[in-house]
């Protein structure tokens, strides 16, 4: 152990990191194979492949939250063990999950001071650390009010907090595991500037996402994995999106669009004057008036945070509407407990799917019947009938190419995208006749969502009334037979599919009126 | 070394075996308090072992006293795997008795089996009402269950009380003096079958079958998988259309009416009358707690808590023969009982911040922050 490089030392700025040859295990599964890459200071070094690749699991090794079976990890040349977390940011290296570990009731400044030793000993130093996270917001255009609690941030500033905290902790190098699947567009516009702000600072990223612009936009190299080995790695100058969705799949992807007519049919699902709270209780959906129809997908475009997921919780039945009404095939459902709204047909991809989509603990077969337990094919009497169960799991994991060991395996141990597909799988596959999909493609891999718009377009041949909420604007523009923007709880504006160019969406967005 | 102590520490097995671990460690402890007391533990510990196990009447004893401890963990281990916890066994198991015995001394005569089985149905659901009220008031009401169960405790015995005195008392006590707050004694008919000359009694029979119909209940059934799914992720029960409120009820009410069939049992069984001297234990013996013990010794699955109970049935039968042959003051028995309650639940909860910790560990990347909700006021709104 003598040839390690003690932690506890000054330390040198990281300007060369490398993982060699790095292999882990889970049962059943080969998450990396003799994985090799490396980052220099000033550079972003993107990480792709498709869903379960094992990206992550490099990520936390580096970040120690996994120990490798087989490889080693070099800074600037000479080897160094990372047991946990804590000697990754001795070490300056920081990570940052794509869903957030801050404490919802402490302000910014005490979360980033959580876990730090007070400049003061056993009183708090929580000015101090206001001014220095203030200095650095200022440096790297993180701006976000030190005094500010938590809940009261968006997602966005969520974010800049979890970065402020790696960097206040002295990372050098940035481990960014999709940091840009949970932004606004706007908001990642931002956020690729505060890389930029990074790498000039001598910073290094690794960049870790499934949208292949952002990676051609940022990153000076990319590195794809596929089935936990190392495809290829290139400088990205020279590559174009094709280029790289060959190298993750292997083969060209073309993103279906809508080519045929809507076969309209009746009425599924109105929304009149519907009214809603958010959780803060600030009124969030103010008079929604909508009608979908059966063979038509409905785009709800909108900046997030005006009231898209107030609008599919009301329309599930899982937020009360303060007023008004929704209809469901011409029935009253207003109030009507989840469970019933089910019964009418009702599939729901939900946005916070790892909260509301899924129980973590259960196994891809429990979470597969989580909507329809005690429903006809997977009970009798009361008992859960488990190989008509255990059958239709295995059908769903080879239909939506699920990766995953086996159907018994907790869904906590499957990879991100891998868990949207169980949910998607679970709600696609009940025959629906309305679907509210609710970001459905967030977090999955070019092929994956390919195939989740296949199936939205599939569902719609079959009639299915659908509505798709997506930040994503080209996902509805490319699937959507009539565009509704919603702004401050309102519906702004509903245009067809031919007239519903970027520009006039994005003024609506904006909540302002072309004419 | 240290990197295989670290490997054993993190691996899953590890977890299995803690709770044993958790009890010996406790022993050890007592060992070193025997030795303060001028007690050769060995002594002491080969008589709790012969208490326990050392003859068939031993034997016998263990596990008429692990009946009710069994019976009453089968309900815990439903209850906390829908987050809810339960400390109304006492009181559940009160007014399962209760009902029992008013039901086989009050109605005319009938068949003994017949009796016993109505009986038994008769005590199951006084426990199960007695486990409703704070299942309700949790789930509509959002009153933390700890402290309703404890509070229905207090007034399961004031009941008895009430009712062994006035009501409910031996006609023969009523013309004494004395008026021992008893009830009259049961029929020999309605008595539950007996090995002599042992206590050892049928409800061990009826105990073991429940535990396996608890298995299929919590792993085969609808009803099952909706308690574990509530307890596990609330959230996503509700979007997958269970309610919530109404599997916390079920739950607490469950588990209540395990605790009353424990009691009935415990008079049908063993005692065919009710007496009370005023205390809770005077009649359940701590059963509704150490129950909460034996479900967590047994991971909290119902086929564990059948060995778990009889470890612990050997354990207090044992410790009262201990204390009468090596003369160890009565505190130390109830000391060492103490340790191992202590020992054995924070061993679970260590396993569980472990297993967080593990979890943790494990982030998805896209899993939420790790918020554990308080369990005690966990939001069940449907
Ligand atoms: N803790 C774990 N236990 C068991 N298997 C795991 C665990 N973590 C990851 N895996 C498996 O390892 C493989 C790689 O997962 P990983 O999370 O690294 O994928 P990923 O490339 O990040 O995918 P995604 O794009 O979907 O996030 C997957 O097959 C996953 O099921
Ligand atoms: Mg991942």
């Amino acid at each position: 152990m003598s040839d390690v490089q003690s932690i506890s030392f000054e330390r040198q700025r990281i300007e060369h990191l490398e993982l060699k040859n790095i292999t882990k295990r889970f049962p059943g599964v080969l998450a990396n194979a003799h994985v090799d890459f490396d980052v220099r200071a000033g550079e972003v070094h993107a990480l792709l492949g498709e869903n379960g690749a094992g990206k992550s699991t490099l990520m936390k090794i580096l970040y120690g939250l996994y120990h490798p079976d087989e490889g080693e990890i070099f800074i600037n040349g000479s080897p160094v063990r990372i047991a946990s977390p804590n000697d990754a940011i001795n070490l300056g290296i920081g990570m940052i999950h794509q869903h957030f570990m801050l404490v919802d009731s402490l302000t910014v400044a005490e979360n980033i001071a959580l876990g730090l030793p007070s400049s003061r000993g056993l009183l708090t130093d929580l000015d101090v650390v206001s001014a220095r996270t203030e200095m650095l917001a200022k440096k790297y255009g993180l701006l976000v009010d030190p005094g500010a609690y938590i809940w009261q941030l968006a997602v966005g500033q969520r974010q800049r907090v979890e970065i402020l905290k790696a960097l206040y902790r002295g990372a050098d190098l940035l481990i960014l595991d999709e940091p840009t699947a949970v932004l606004t567009p706007q908001e990642v516009d931002e956020f690729m500037e505060t890389i930029r702000q990074m790498t000039e600072e001598k910073h290094s990223i690794i960049f870790i996402s499934h949208k292949l612009h952002e990676v051609i936009a940022i990153s000076q190299r990319v590195t794809v994995l596929r089935n936990g080995r190392r495809v290829d790695s290139c400088p990205t100058a020279g590559c174009t999106k094709h280029d790289l969705a060959r190298m993750m799949v292997g083969q060209e992807i073309v993103m279906p669009k809508l080519t045929t007519p809507p076969k309209r049919g009746e009425v599924r699902l109105e929304l009149k004057n519907v009214h809603a709270q958010s959780d803060r209780e600030t009124p969030a959906l103010r008079g929604v008036d909508l009608q979908i129809f059966s063979g038509e997908i409905v785009g709800l475009a909108g900046v997030s945070g005006n009231g898209q997921a107030e609008l599919a919780q009301v329309v599930t039945g899982l937020r009360p509407a303060t007023q008004g009404q929704v209809l469901i095939e011409g029935r009253d459902m207003t109030g009507k407990l989840p469970g019933e709204i089910i019964r009418c047909g009702l599939a729901y991809i939900p946005e916070e799917r790892m909260r509301d989509g899924m129980v973590q603990d259960f196994n891809i077969s429990e979470n597969i019947i989580l909507r329809d337990h005690n429903k006809d094919p997977y009970a009798k009497r009361g008992f859960l009938l488990h190989r008509v169960i255990a059958e239709f799991t295995d059908r769903l994991i080879d239909l939506f190419h699920i990766k995953t060991p086996s159907r018994e395996t907790p869904a906590r141990n499957l990879s991100g995208g891998n868990i949207q597909k169980v949910v998607l799988a679970r709600e696609l596959s009940r025959q629906p006749r309305i679907i509210v999909a609710a970001q459905p493609s967030r977090g999955l891999d070019i092929g994956a969502t390919e195939y989740v718009h296949n199936s939205l377009l599939e569902q719609r041949e079959k009639g299915a009334a659908i509505l798709l909420i997506s930040e994503d604007l080209d996902e509805i523009l490319a699937l959507s037979d009539r565009v509704a923007v919603v702004y401050e709880g309102r519906i702004m504006g509903i245009l067809d599919n031919k007239d519903a160019e970027r520009e006039r969406v994005g003024l609506l967005m904006a909540g302002v009126h072309p004419d | 070394m240290k990197n295989f102590l670290a490997k054993i520490n993190n691996s899953k097995y590890f977890d299995g075996f803690m709770p044993v671990l958790a009890a010996l460690s406790a022993l050890a402890i007592g060992a070193v308090m025997l030795l303060f007391l001028g007690v050769n533990p060995l002594v002491a510990y080969r008589a709790m072992w012969v208490g326990a196990f050392g003859s068939s009447n031993a034997l016998a004893e263990t596990i008429v006293k692990a009946v009710p401890l069994l019976l009453i963990g089968l309900g815990i281990c439903i209850s906390f795997r829908a987050k809810v916890i339960n400390i109304g066994g006492e009181g559940q198991m009160i007014i399962g008795a209760l009902a029992a015995t008013a039901f086989g001394l009050y109605v005319p005569e009938m068949p003994g089996w017949l009796v016993i089985a109505m009986a038994m149905v008769a005590g199951f659901f006084g426990g199960a009402f007695w486990g409703a009220i704070p299942g309700f008031l949790k789930a509509y009401f959002n009153v933390n269950e700890i402290l309703s169960t404890v509070m229905m405790n207090a007034i399961a015995v004031q009941l008895m009380n009430f009712f062994l005195r006035g009501p409910m008392i031996d006609p023969n006590q009523a013309e004494l003096l004395s008026k021992i707050p008893q009830t009259a004694r049961l029929p020999e008919a309605y008595h539950l079958a007996r090995w002599l000359p042992t206590r050892l009694h049928a409800g061990v029979i009826i105990a073991v079958v429940l535990a396996f119909v608890v298995y299929l209940l919590l792993f085969h059934t609808t009803l099952g998988y909706r308690i574990r799914a509530v307890g596990f992720n609330p959230d996503a029960s509700r979007y997958g259309g269970i309610r919530v409120r109404r599997q916390v009820v079920i739950a607490l009410l469950l588990s209540g009416a395990f605790a009353g069939l424990a009691g009935a049992i415990q008079i049908y069984g063993l005692n065919y009358r009710m007496i009370t001297d005023g205390s809770p234990t005077g009649f359940t013996g701590s059963a509704g707690f150490n129950g909460i013990v034996t479900a967590l010794f047994g991971g909290l699955h119902p086929l564990g808590a059948i060995p778990a109970s009889f470890f612990f049935g050997a354990l207090l039968v044992g410790a009262n023969s201990m204390q009468r042959i090596s003369q160890v003051p009565s505190a130390f028995v109830i000391a060492l009982n103490g340790l191992v309650v202590i020992f054995v639940v924070s061993s679970a909860l260590w396993q569980e911040a472990r297993q967080r910790k593990r979890r943790i560990a494990e982030v998805r990347d896209d899993s939420p922050p790790p918020s554990e909700p308080d369990q005690a006021t966990q939001d069940v709104s449907v």
